[in-house]
């Protein structure tokens, strides 16, 4: 299969993951366009985290297949059957894919710039002076050029956070994962962060899949906002819609709830 | 650039240090045996110093036995396999939970009879004792240095599609090193010291040279001081070097 333009570059097909006794995804389906910025919501524990992490490949899903830019995750293909995938081929497909976790995850024993050029260089094997200067213009762009040989120890929760979203980036993903990105954050530092994957989705062709508690700034980034629970889908569309009129009676009352604290 | 605070860089650093402060014992120690002086109770160091390659040696060989036991102990206590786990649990709560002297007494004494029949020169049982004995501890060290690392490092790893054995060399192996370096300078340090217990049995390191000086001049003070002087300067450096390792551990969270 061919991807154009008009194919999905994430599909979720009939994915089914659960923990033991706990179901936590249930034959999922969904599609991310190209490009297209959704923002999951649900209840804690409906699953969100986990939509994320079987993407990321952190987690195997026990049935259904996800694609990636039209070639199945974790599987390949064997004549016209699906096999499971080698680690060989989950690695070249895994490669399409950016996260940016809630507690940052840098690497301690790096400095910010050393975080950024670690997987250019030794995975993407890129010349040590091309993703020096990469890192330098990604550190830049997310406003911390003046911390480059600056520790995780040394940075704000803030600045640990644009380091890792610049870490993720200099990957060039085609799709890139945000799991409450700003929930271990100070509430002074959560703007900032805010302000990054805004002009992330402005400028466009990456596609972002997030998570996040901010309505307001799901609201404002979304292309399209995705109300989860119990494992399923149970309402999506444009975010005017889903805030402003929700159908659902499930919907309707999660925002209640959350709109009122 | 950063580099400068890379931290194989720090590391290699300090190991320059250490052998500097090596070298310079060493080079007095030579120095002395060469020139002996006169004056008591220096007169009595070149005696005492013909048992300093003896400690050294032993130090030398029990630590390379130690490390690699502990390594292979402690990466094998942390991984999965219960048996594995089972046997080598065993071996260290045996070499911890008994006195390394008795361990000594064992490999010299007990090993030669029957059933085991195992004869070691005075040297190989020191050293076993020594190399199983610290490496006990150190397995321990190695295993808690690998299970602290956080799972959200080897997230992010797989997340930058590091294959594992990348993930291993430049993510987990780096951070393990941070917490397990200064607990193994330490427990060099308790290696060299234990080494004066192998006079016990016959070999003729510092304490034993100290031991038979005093049968044959007495003046136990000058020579228990110049012992006690000897060991501390061979310590010393490693001390010193723990410390600043220590130090080096601001960043590592
Ligand atoms: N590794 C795991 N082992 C067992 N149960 C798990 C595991 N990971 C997640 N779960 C359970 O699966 C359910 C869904 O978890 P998930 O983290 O996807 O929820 P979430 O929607 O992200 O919730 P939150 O808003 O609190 O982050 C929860 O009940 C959680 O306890
Ligand atoms: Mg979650």
């Amino acid at each position: 299969m061919q991807a154009n333009s008009s194919d999905p570059i994430v599909r979720f097909e009939n994915v089914t993951k659960a923990f033991g006794e706990l179901t936590v995804l249930r034959n999922l389906d969904f599609d991310v366009a190209p490009a297209e910025k959704v923002t999951i919501v649900g209840p804690s524990g409906s699953g969100k985290t986990t939509i994320l992490r079987v993407l990321m490949t952190l987690e195997k899903p026990d049935d259904g297949v996800i694609w990636v830019d039209g070639e199945p995750l974790w599987h390949q293909k064997s004549g016209s059957k699906l096999v499971p995938a080698s680690e060989k081929h989950l690695r070249k497909v895994r490669g399409n894919i950016g996260m940016v976790f809630q507690h940052f995850n840098l690497f301690p024993h790096m400095t910010a710039l050393r975080n950024v050029t670690e997987a250019p260089i030794h995975v993407l094997k890129m010349p040590k002076g091309d993703a020096e200067q990469r890192a330098v213009e990604l550190l830049n762009h997310v406003g911390l050029g003046d911390k480059l040989g600056h520790y995780p120890s040394q940075l704000s929760g803030g600045q640990k956070q644009r380091v890792a979203i610049a870490r993720a980036l200099a990957m060039r993903p085609k799709v890139m994962l945000f799991d409450e990105v700003t929930s271990a954050l100070d509430p002074e530092l959560v703007g900032e962060v805010l302000n990054v994957i805004r002009e992330l989705a402005e400028e466009g062709e990456m596609a972002m899949l997030l998570v996040t508690h901010e309505m307001g700034f799901a609201r404002e980034v979304s292309d399209r906002v995705v109300f989860f629970d119990k494992g399923r889908v149970v309402e999506q569309g444009p975010p005017e819609q889903i805030f402003g009129n929700p159908q659902n009676e499930r919907t309707k009352s999660f925002f209640n709830a959350v709109l009122r604290h | 650039m950063p580099n400068e605070d890379n931290l194989f860089v720090k590391i290699r650093n300090y190991i320059f240090l250490v052998i500097g402060l090596l070298a310079i014992g060493i080079a007095i120690g030579v120095e002395l045996m060469i020139n002996p002086p006169e004056s008591p109770p220096f007169d009595l160091l070149p005696i005492l110093l013909r048992g300093l390659a003896v400690t050294i040696e032993l130090t030398l060989l029990g630590a390379a036995l130690a490390l690699v036991v502990a390594i292979v102990a402690g990466v094998a206590r942390a991984s999965g396999n219960i048996i594995v786990r089972t046997i080598v649990g065993f071996y260290v709560e045996v070499f911890r939970g008994t006195s390394i002297l008795v361990q000594l007494f064992w490999i010299f004494f007990v090993l030669p009879l029957p059933p085991f029949n195992l004869s070691l020169t005075p040297l190989q049982a020191g050293v076993l004792a020594l190399g199983l004995n610290v490496g006990a501890y150190g397995a321990e060290v190695v295993r808690g240095a690998i299970g602290a690392i956080p799972r959200g490092q080897i997230e992010a790893s797989i997340a930058l599609n590091m294959p594992p054995g990348m993930m291993m060399r430049r993510v987990i192996i780096p951070q393990a090193m941070v917490r397990i370096l200064p607990p193994f300078g330490n427990l060099l340090i308790e290696l060299l010291k234990a080494t004066s217990l192998v006079s016990l049995i016959t070999l003729s390191d510092v304490t034993f040279q100290g031991l038979a000086l005093r049968q044959s001049v007495g003046r136990t003070t000058e020579v228990f001081l110049l012992i006690l002087v000897i060991y501390f300067l061979l310590a010393y450096p490693l001390t010193l070097g723990v410390r600043w390792l220590e130090r080096q551990r601001q960043w590592a969270t």
